[in-house]
């Protein structure tokens, strides 16, 4: 009976996505290291086979266990972060993976979900009001104690992710000026490193003043103002320090590529440049399936993981880009759409989560692909290569499908 | 409100990257080409250049297999013997060095040329040991092997494309070679083939991974095409021999069919010498010889006021404007008076003068009153001048003649046009131009155009158009080679001509170089020329003109020589004539006094009054057939080599 309502009852739309974005990134895979040795596109295959039983595993379990253990699964996955500290292996640099034999599993991948379970606990667990001081110290302590644990390893780009809980905290009450303190942190620290600190500051004081006098006479608040302005400067001159002093060339480099100022088509500028080269190449409808010359060439780094999307533009083109797009937009808002209905708070900010989440791994992603965000490693969620990820997203995707095929239940 | 910011964000974001995505893929299009750049690479299969052979099938011009040897820096092991190595290669310990470093200037990983164009002797020592020397490996390439060691004019040479060449026409990359001057230019696209296509797909190593798309695009290199020239080698060959020690043209045509069965400059050169690892070196030393000029083909490109033949051209037109006939007489004594008191000098012969002896004695008088008959029979000497100016043109004269070498000369032979230019306010009349009459004054010929002049009289009225191919293996020759032209001067009025010209060789000025059993026609000719020497414009000695044909009756060979500085026409090119004809219709001498003559006349001396000997002279060929060669008594080297001296110093 369980069976049948799982399969009447679960979100097929949201299913095909996911089996169209898997098979789709295997073709990719595929096509990009058809000429390797590694066995990479054979390993794909295994891992993608392995979701299946994950899956089914992730939807039988009983609806409550999720809410129920949320804690514990937290913990447990906190724990693995700190793990690596000890037992890691560690990878370019990297101290992200476990190993077991020739076999590598990334925690981080996994504590995306388990952050969305304690946070989607911690909020519907009591009647938090998140106007509430506290409260807002506690809900972020969640989102950034794992990101403590993985900005050492170092993993700049799965860190970058948990930046989207601001959002998903926002839908549930959180005070708005914290999204405007985001935007407005993000623009100041654009235009310090495309502008000089000084003309940022300039700017701010013109448009501090232009409110000023604009706005109504009650909210003139001079002393208000004059701090903000002080706020403002100190983090202009700050972020021009730490981008001069604290950071390293090759983080420099990627910031200064993506702005136009250096051109260096060799060093730290060929990745962008080449996946640029492959994706251009493509046209309208791209060279076809495993015709790709860029991607037979192998002249793009790390295309099958980071830089799938290459593949996707030079094989597939315009046409093909445009439809991996529209697949992810489905997905992103039909997640979203389904997560307004839940009659829980719990399985609503998981949902939230987990849209955020895709949503900050589809965008990055891409974006630096195509060369408007800096260099930074993060996968493209169901498409890149890579077991820990595929599990992580399948994972992440289909609690929420349980939760979400399981509503009816809890009337 | 707060529902809305996350799904708004997802659609900004996604628009943002479709307007990203669009731009590269659709706006900017110089991806495609950076990607094609990036991963595409055309490999070149070289067909085979086609072999020349002259009239006869006899080889002249085939390839031979060159090397070069390749070297990947990076492979190169410590352990190597370099001392044994550049033994190998006959170069030294620093050449090795620079060698190296400049192969990791390019790459140390991938190939370079170390060592270019080994012939197979080079490279034979070097083969055996070379599995040896890790880094080191050869690559095959085909180079001209020049059978003969004359013809140098004739072949041209091969040579890289440049620049310049590969922006006017696609077909040729970077490295190619092609045909450059001689037949090797004009038969380009049959000799070479077309090259053969394969597109590879290169991974970021450069390194080749496969085919691309599976060889679709890839094409089959053609082969080259062989060709006969219509030349005969030993006629060429002979013809350079003789030339040796003086500079001029030969040029010797069949006029039933206008193949041209010799083309001599001189000086020459070994074709040899313009192949493999010495081309530039001695290409560079021929080509800044700017005074002997050995790369200047004299038979095609001298032109001069011709002198003394062009009265034949004279003579036939009078007959033909019917203004004389064969008995009309002039009379003339050691010259006339024309004009306003002016006179025309002639040498000394019997006072009266009609068609045939005015032709063997060469009698300046006679023809330019035929002249001024022929200009003086229109009331306008303009119009004369252009019925005269025509009927000179059907033979073939004052034009490119369209024969299928890539160098000439027009010529000049004047019209109206021409003296209104000259004579912007007129009154000029037949007494101004009457040196025409006698080839001087404005008309100037090169020695092909003489000798097709002299074809066509041979011929009675009609040439055909010269040309040097014989045979592509498998095709005709262009149709133009074998379109008659007729000439405006009717063939009755040829015999009489004729036969003054034969009785040159009885009666008249090549009494001398009369071969027995052989019927010739001929004229001497003589061409004023002048110098700067020392900033004095000088007169030098005239250059010697002559041309012939024969046998009288059926020719089988016409033929015009131009000897610079040779002074009188019978001096040195009546000789050679006599020479070549004997030569090309009996295949061997009886003449042998004027061989000899002719292969120790050197007329060194006289060209080092130009300041011409400089060190390119030492490539101009010297007979390497010792039974010619045990026939020249040795040159005054020493006087060269002072004058060469002296000359030097003055520059």
């Amino acid at each position: 009976m369980k069976n049948q309502s799982i399969k009447n009852n679960i979100d097929w739309i949201s299913v095909f996505i996911y089996t169209a974005l898997v098979i789709l990134g295997w073709l990719n895979i595929y096509s990009s290291s058809l000429l390797s040795t590694d066995g990479t596109y054979q390993k794909q295959l295994i891992f993608i086979g392995c979701t299946i039983p994950l899956i089914f595993i992730v939807l039988f379990v009983d609806g409550k266990f999720y809410e129920k253990y949320a804690s514990i699964i937290f913990g447990v996955s906190l724990l693995s972060l700190a793990g690596l500290f000890l037992f890691g292996k560690t990878i370019a640099g990297q101290r992200c993976w476990y190993a077991i034999g020739s076999f590598t599993i990334q925690p981080s991948e996994f504590a995306k979900a388990a952050t969305s379970l304690a946070l989607a606990k911690y909020l519907s667990d009591t009647q938090i009001n998140l106007k509430d001081v506290n409260r807002q110290v506690q809900a972020l302590a969640i989102v950034f104690l794992p990101v403590l644990l993985i900005l050492p390893q170092p993993d700049p780009g799965s860190a970058l992710i948990y930046s989207i809980f601001i959002v998903v905290l926002y839908r549930e009450g959180l005070p708005s000026w914290y999204v405007w303190t985001g935007f407005i942190t993000i623009v100041l620290f654009v235009l310090t490193l495309v502008l000089e600190p000084y003309a940022v500051i300039l700017i701010a004081l013109g448009v501090l003043i232009i409110i000023h006098f604009k706005g109504r006479a009650v909210d003139r608040n001079i002393i208000l103002s004059s701090i903000l302005l002080a706020v403002i400067s100190a983090f202009v001159l700050s972020v021009d320090y730490v981008f001069d002093n604290i950071f390293k060339q090759h983080h420099r480099d990627r910031f200064n590529i993506l702005l136009g100022k250096t051109v260096d088509m060799k060093g730290i500028g060929y990745n962008t440049n080449q996946s640029e080269i492959a994706i251009g190449s493509g046209g309208w409808i791209g060279k076809g399936f495993l015709e790709g010359t860029q991607t037979k060439g192998g002249f793009v780094p790390e295309q099958h993981t980071d830089y799938i999307f290459t593949t996707v533009g030079e094989e597939w083109g315009f046409a093909g880009s445009m439809v991996v797009i529209a697949l992810f937009v489905g997905l992103l808002l039909r997640v979203i759409y389904l997560a307004e209905r839940q009659k829980t708070k719990f399985s609503r900010v998981y949902g939230y989560c987990v849209a955020g989440i895709l949503f900050t791994h589809f965008f990055v992603n891409i974006a630096m692909v195509i060369g408007i965000f800096p260099t930074i490693g993060v996968p493209l969620p169901f498409f890149s290569y890579g077991g820990s990820g595929l599990w992580g997203f399948t994972i992440l995707l289909f609690i929420f499908l349980k939760m979400d095929a399981n509503k009816v239940n809890e009337w | 409100m707060r529902k809305v910011l996350l799904p708004s964000l997802i659609i900004i974001a996604a628009s943002l990257l479709v307007m990203r995505v669009f731009y590269l893929q659709i706006i900017d299009d110089s991806f495609k080409l950076k990607s094609d750049n990036n991963a595409i690479k055309k490999q070149y299969d070289y067909p085979e250049r086609g072999y020349i052979y002259d009239r006869y099938g006899k080889l002249l011009v085939a390839n031979q297999a060159s090397y070069d040897i390749m070297v990947i820096p990076r492979e190169i092991k410590d352990d190597l013997n370099i001392t044994e190595f550049c033994a190998l290669l006959n170069i030294t310990k620093e050449d090795y060095d620079k060698r190296i470093a400049k192969a990791k200037v390019y790459s140390p990983r991938l190939p370079s040329v170390f060592l270019p164009q080994l012939n197979k002797s080079e490279f034979a020592a070097f083969q055996e040991k070379i599995r040896k020397y890790e880094g080191f490996y050869f690559q095959k390439r085909s180079l001209r092997d020049y059978e003969v060691d004359y013809g140098a004019n004739i072949f041209g040479s091969i040579l890289q494309v440049n620049e310049k060449l590969i922006a006017k026409n696609p077909y040729y990359n970077s490295g190619d070679l092609i045909g450059r001057q001689g037949v090797e230019e004009s038969y380009e696209e049959v000799l070479r083939g077309i090259k053969g296509v394969k597109y590879i797909q290169k991974d970021k190593y450069n390194r080749e991974i496969g085919s691309y798309k599976e060889g679709k695009y890839d094409t089959i290199a053609v082969a080259g095409e062989d060709i006969n020239l219509t030349i005969d080698a030993e006629l060429q060959k002979y013809g350079e021999e003789l030339m040796i020690n003086k500079r001029g043209g030969i040029v010797a045509i069949e006029p039933k069919s206008g193949e041209i069965l010799a083309l001599v400059t001189a000086p020459s050169y070994d074709p040899g010498i313009l192949v493999g690892r010495q081309r530039s070196k001695n290409y560079t030393l021929l080509y800044h010889d700017s005074i002997a000029k050995p790369l200047y083909d004299r038979g095609l490109l001298a032109e001069y006021p011709p002198g003394s033949p062009f009265k034949i051209l004279t003579g036939l037109i009078g007959l033909q404007e019917q203004v004389i006939n064969e008995n009309t007489t002039f009379f003339c004594h050691n010259g006339f008076s024309y004009g306003r008191g002016r006179f025309m000098k002639c040498h000394s012969h019997a006072p009266n003068q009609q068609l045939h002896n005015g032709i063997y004695n060469s009698c300046n008088t006679y023809f330019a009153q035929t002249y001024m008959l022929t200009i003086n029979k229109y009331a306008d000497p303009a119009k004369a001048v252009d019925v005269w100016s025509d009927h000179v043109k059907s033979f073939g004269l004052g034009q490119f003649m369209g024969y299928d070498l890539p160098t000439g000369k027009r010529g000049n032979i004047p019209t109206s046009k021409t003296y209104k230019k000259i004579y912007p306010n007129g009154g000029w009349r037949s007494t101004t131009i009457v040196s025409n009459a006698i080839g001087q004054g404005e008309v100037l010929m090169t020695p092909i155009q003489l000798a097709n002049m002299m074809a066509t009289v041979a011929n009675q009225g009609y040439y055909y158009t010269p040309h040097i191919i014989k045979k592509i293996e498998g095709k005709k020759i262009d149709a133009k080679f074998t379109t008659k032209h007729v000439t405006t001067v009717d063939q009755k009025y040829f015999p009489p001509v004729i036969s003054g010209l034969f009785d040159v060789y009885n009666l008249g000025t090549a009494r001398a170089l009369r071969v027995e059993g052989i019927d010739i026609c001929g004229k001497t000719g003589t061409a004023e020329n002048f110098a700067k020497i020392n900033g004095k414009r000088t007169q030098l000695k005239d250059h010697s003109i002559f041309v012939a044909f024969a046998p009288k009756d059926n020719p089988k060979i016409a033929i015009a020589i131009m000897i610079e500085n040779g002074g009188f026409g019978a001096a040195v090119a009546g000789p050679i004539a006599s020479l070549m004809i004997e030569k090309y219709l009996r295949k061997k001498i009886t003449r042998n006094d004027l061989e000899i003559r002719v292969l120790n006349k050197s007329l060194v001396s006289e060209y080092a009054k130009l300041g011409g000997m400089t060190a390119a002279s030492a490539i101009e060929s010297t007979p390497k057939d010792s039974v010619m060669r045990a026939k020249m008594v040795k040159q005054p080297q020493v006087e060269v080599k002072k004058v060469r001296l002296d000359t030097t110093q003055e520059n």
